[in-house]
Order: structure tokens, then C-alpha cells, then sequence
């Protein structure tokens, strides 16, 4: 009975870690803006934060061939031809941690020319961090309750 | 479960005619990969031996073949086929008594995975050339086809396929967490059995091209369901059953070469989540520039963790408890089995992102395969697009998240067979679980 109510508690808190919402950030929203160099095949800064709520200018220069960037989930892109710049505004409305990838063919490595943003803090990472303790937990809490007792008569 | 207790099934498999109907479906496609290769775009993304090779078939097989038909790969792959038929004198009948070439055995020093871990490990090392680069991904093809069709004119059955093929070795390995599996219904009968047709070969087909004997067969790893001892038993005591997953974990392997290639896919895995999934630039250049002095940096790197680091902090893990005092060589391999699932969900969450991301490219290759401006379903100029991108972080989680729950229960299950604690296992598999998430998430 104690058994089944500590798996029905951690399956409670596995099921909180995975989709409880985290506390809304209290700073205002702000316009953030960014100036990324693109070349073969990286973006710098290859990572950028803004907070959930803000507005993200992206002026996106490339340094050699034309590279794109495309927005991960948020689905928004832009262009730069070489020597040039092109800049991008979205609304960082949606938290986590999202993919910038070039969407124009660039060379070799092109499927891998990747950046990062993050809007707010790392939700996946924390969440899936979060579960992996917990699954090792009831795991070895589930292992131990099921450890044959030896009793003397 | 026995799944060739129905007649209809069994029926299927024993005929030789569907399988080669997929066995030159899939030779057509892989010969036109590598001409794709060779006179198609340089343009990767667009040149059918990329799309299809690394995309397509990368996607069919680490996200449905290996976890749930094991070797069912292996038994479609149109690399040995030529080799096959050169070696048999033949396209469907048995191989002969005699050989017809020189039909040696593998010299016993090389009988093991070793050969596979070198040869997966020298691939791995020029991956970003071979994943982009479309001659020479046909480079690496159509060395493979030559390599196994050189293997079976000097070697007897599938010597490539078992000791050198560096996608066989992972395969065979994962395969043991496939919920399906070939073995024998009574090992009576096969003891009783004269002449171990299975084996050996008859007029019903040839005896087994991956050099097992079916009697003995207790793990998936080195069966290539390939089906030949199902037409050739004469007791019908082969049986095809589906089972749980991981069921041959339970019996864990003691072979160094096994435990090695399960450090050298889980290193791999890590290592291309922060080179390919990552935004360091520099490491990108340094993996796809070749023979430069950044890439040696690069392969010393990548050898040194798959190697030393990996392998050496497991063992320090594991050796470091009272109980894992002393730990032996056997003990260690038996040690490093959880992690098999742990490192067959971390090729899964690796590949979602990779092949989701380009899977658009596969539409646009189909109607202009060759790069030169066909459209021959229309769809030629479709722009890339990323699919289910929002899918794709939650999909990683679980099947992280998932095969680390996976690798603690074959950890408590196999710990004990190795004399030491589950716990500085489970550690390690916590430790490098969450680094992981950290790479892809």
C-alpha cells in the first residue's frame, strides 16, 4: 500500500516535471536586438537569450557565401547575400530552446550550420533533467520494495 | 510469441521469391546511390545518394529496424547479394558442396567485432565528409559492395557481413533489445540432427551464411535472419518469435569487442550531438576539413573519448565501490551492457532531430534525384521545411529520459551477474544521460 502510494506520488511529480508551467518572469518585455555574422558554417554568436515577451531583432550579416536563418518552431527566416545585411523582428513569445539553421544551401556542412536561441530558461533541459532523476529514483526505490525479506522464525 | 506457427507467414519467409523481389528493389537503388554519387549534384542536400542513404534509409533503420526487427535489415541489405550469388554460382539455389572460389575460414583472431569496431570507428572519423558529400558517400558504397563481393570469392559464406561491415556490428548489437527473434523450438531435435543441414547446407538451401549454428543461437547479435535455416531444417525447428524487449540482455555477453562497440556508439552519439547538433563552428570545420591539422585535433578527440575516456571512467566507476574491487575483463563487458538500450535511444534522439529537420529533402530528391533540374513527381522545388519541429524536443526527452529507465533495469539485472553494484552503473548512465540532454536539448 505504501509502495503504490510512493510510485503514485514519484508518477504525480514525473507528470508536475513534464508539464507544470514554469513562473511567468517578471521583468517587461524589451526589444533585444542582435547583430550575427554567418559564415561557413556557424553562426556568431552561435547562441543568443532574450526573455519570453520580447521583441528579437536579428541583423544577420554574412562574411562569405549567402546564408539564411530560419527560426525553429517560431518558423520565421531571413536571407543575407554575401557582404550584406538582412535583419528579422518576431516576438519571442514562445519559451524553451529553438534550433536557428540556415535555410539556404551553403556548402558541404549546410544541413549543420546551426545556432541557438533561448527565450527564458532552458525548458526541456530542466524538465527532461528533472525526469531522468526522478525515473532513476523510482526505479531504485521500485527495485528495493521488491527485494525478497528474509524473516526468523 | 511464435509468429511462424501461421501457415501463411511461415509460407512467405520460406519462399526465396519475396525476398528477392526486395533484394533487387534494394540493389537497384543502392547501385543507382552510388552512380547518383558519382554524375549527380555535388550539391548534397539534392543528390539522391545523401538524401536517400543518410536521411531515408538512416531514418528507416535507427528509428524502426533495429528497435523492432533487430538484423531485419541485415536480411534485405543488398550489399552481400552479388557477393552472395558469385560465391553460390547461383541466384536462388543452395551454395554447392564444393566451392566454387576459394571458400577459406576467417583466420580465428578476426572472428569478433573488432574488425567491425575499426572499420565503424574509421567511417565514423570522415563522417561529415561522407554525410555531405555525395561522391564520396558513393566512394564508401561501392567500396563496401567490392569489399563483400572480394570477401566471398576468398572467404567462405558472409565474412563481410559477420567481421567487417561497420553498419553489421551496431546492428547486431542493438538487435538484442528487438522484440524479435529466430531460434530453435526444441534443442532435441537439433541435437539429434544428422548432418546439421542448418549449418551445413542441402538441397533445400545453404547452410547458415552468418556462420552460426541456429542450435546454439541464444542472442540476436550475430543472426542476420537471413531465413536460409528455416527452408533447410527437416525436423521444422525453426521458429520466428516476437518477444519482449531486451529479452537477450538478460543473459548478458562477456566479450570485450561487444562492450567496446557499445562504448563506441554511445561516444559517437555524444561526439555528433555537439559537432552536427551543436553551434560551435569551429568543431563543424574541424570534423569536415580533413587531414588538416584541426581535424587530427578532431580525430585524436573523438578516439581518445570512444576509446580511453568513456571506457576508462566506466571502469573507474564500477572498480571504485567495494564490490567492483578487482573487476576483471569478463565482469567489465558484462558490466557495460545497459549500455546497448542506453545507447540505442541516444542514436534515436540523435537521428529525430537530423532526420525530421531534412526529411523535406527526400520529396525534392525523389522528383530530381540526380540534381540537373528533373521534376519528375513535381515536387522538385519544394522548400526545405522542418518537420514537427515542435514534436521533435519532447520525442528526444522521452526516448532519453526512456532509455535511461531502460539501461537501470538492465543494469540491476546484469550488475549482479558481474559481481558489483547496480549503482555506480546506473551513475554513469545518469551522468551521461543528462549530458546528452544538455547536447541535443
Amino acid at each position: 500500500m505504501r509502495f503504490n502510494f510512493l510510485l503514485f506520488l514519484l508518477g504525480l511529480a514525473g507528470l508536475v516535471m513534464m508539464f507544470a508551467p514554469l513562473p511567468v518572469q517578471s521583468s517587461p518585455p524589451v526589444e533585444r536586438e542582435f547583430r550575427i555574422e554567418a559564415s561557413q558554417y556557424a553562426y556568431s554568436p552561435g547562441e543568443i537569450s532574450v526573455n519570453p515577451g520580447d521583441t528579437v531583432k536579428i541583423h544577420l550579416v554574412s562574411t562569405d557565401v549567402v546564408h539564411g536563418l530560419y527560426v525553429d518552431e517560431y518558423g520565421v527566416s531571413i536571407t543575407a547575400d554575401p557582404g550584406q545585411t538582412a535583419t528579422l523582428t518576431f516576438v519571442a513569445d514562445k519559451p524553451g530552446s529553438f534550433r536557428l539553421r540556415c535555410n539556404v544551401t551553403c556548402g558541404a556542412m549546410h544541413p549543420f550550420m546551426i545556432g541557438k536561441l533561448y527565450v527564458g530558461p532552458n525548458l526541456w533541459f530542466y524538465r527532461s533533467a528533472g525526469l531522468a532523476a526522478l525515473v532513476i529514483l523510482s526505479i531504485v526505490f521500485w527495485k528495493r520494495s521488491n527485494q525478497p525479506t528474509i524473516t526468523a522464525n | 510469441m511464435e509468429l511462424t506457427r501461421s501457415p501463411r507467414v511461415k509460407a512467405l519467409l520460406k519462399s526465396r521469391y519475396p525476398q528477392l523481389v526486395l533484394f533487387v528493389l534494394m540493389l537497384a537503388g543502392f547501385v543507382f546511390a552510388i552512380l547518383a554519387g558519382f554524375i549527380g549534384t555535388p550539391v548534397g542536400s539534392h543528390n539522391f545518394s545523401i538524401v536517400f542513404v543518410w536521411i531515408a534509409w538512416w531514418a528507416i533503420l535507427i528509428l524502426v529496424a533495429v528497435p523492432f526487427f533487430g538484423r531485419g535489415w541485415c536480411a534485405v541489405c543488398p550489399i552481400p547479394v552479388a557477393g552472395d550469388w558469385l560465391q553460390r554460382g547461383a541466384v536462388l539455389n543452395p551454395a554447392p558442396k564444393t566451392p566454387k572460389w576459394l571458400g577459406l575460414r576467417v583466420p580465428a583472431k578476426f572472428r569478433n567485432m573488432w574488425m567491425q569496431n575499426i572499420s565503424f570507428t574509421l567511417v565514423a572519423l570522415f563522417s561529415s565528409v561522407i554525410l555531405t558529400t555525395p561522391v564520396v558517400t558513393s566512394v564508401v558504397l561501392a567500396a563496401m559492395l567490392f569489399l563483400a563481393i572480394g570477401l566471398s570469392m576468398v572467404f567462405e559464406r558472409r565474412a563481410f557481413c559477420r567481421y567487417l561491415c561497420p553498419v553489421g556490428g551496431f546492428i547486431g548489437l542493438y538487435a538484442q533489445t528487438a522484440p524479435i527473434e529466430l531460434r530453435i523450438k526444441d534443442k532435441n531435435v537439433c541435437a539429434k540432427c544428422v548432418g546439421k543441414p542448418c549449418y551445413n547446407g542441402s538441397d533445400l538451401g545453404s547452410g547458415c551464411p552468418w556462420d552460426v549454428f541456429p542450435g546454439g543461437l541464444t542472442k540476436n547479435t550475430y543472426c542476420g535472419l537471413c531465413l536460409e535455416c528455416l527452408r533447410t531444417c527437416p525436423h521444422d525447428n525453426i521458429a520466428i518469435n516476437a518477444r519482449p524487449f531486451s529479452a537477450d540482455l538478460a543473459r548478458p555477453s562477456a566479450k570485450l569487442d561487444e562492450a567496446f562497440k557499445a562504448f563506441i556508439m554511445l561516444g559517437a552519439a555524444l561526439i555528433y550531438a555537439y559537432v552536427l547538433m551543436g553551434s560551435s563552428g569551429a568543431a563543424k570545420l574541424a570534423a569536415y576539413n580533413v587531414f588538416t591539422p584541426a581535424w587530427f585535433v578532431y580525430a585524436a578527440i573523438f578516439l581518445t573519448v570512444i576509446f580511453i575516456l568513456l571506457p576508462g571512467l566506466y571502469w573507474l566507476v564500477i572498480s571504485i565501490t567495494p564490490r567492483g574491487r578487482g573487476v576483471g575483463v569478463r565482469e567489465f563487458a558484462i558490466a557495460s551492457t545497459p549500455l546497448i538500450p542506453l545507447g540505442l535511444m541516444f542514436w534515436v534522439a540523435f537521428s529525430l532531430s537530423f532526420v525530421l529537420t531534412n526529411a523535406t529533402y527526400i520529396l525534392a530528391a525523389l522528383s530530381d534525384p540526380l540534381g540537373l533540374g528533373w521534376n519528375l513527381f513535381g515536387t522538385a522545388a519544394l522548400a526545405w521545411q522542418p518537420l514537427l519541429s515542435a514534436f521533435i524536443a519532447p520525442a528526444q526527452s522521452l526516448a532519453l529520459v526512456g532509455g535511461l529507465a531502460w539501461a537501470a533495469r538492465t543494469a540491476q539485472k546484469t550488475a549482479p551477474q558481474a559481481g558489483i553494484s547496480s549503482a555506480p552503473v546506473i551513475s554513469y548512465c545518469l551522468a551521461v544521460t543528462l549530458l546528452m540532454i544538455w547536447l541535443l536539448l
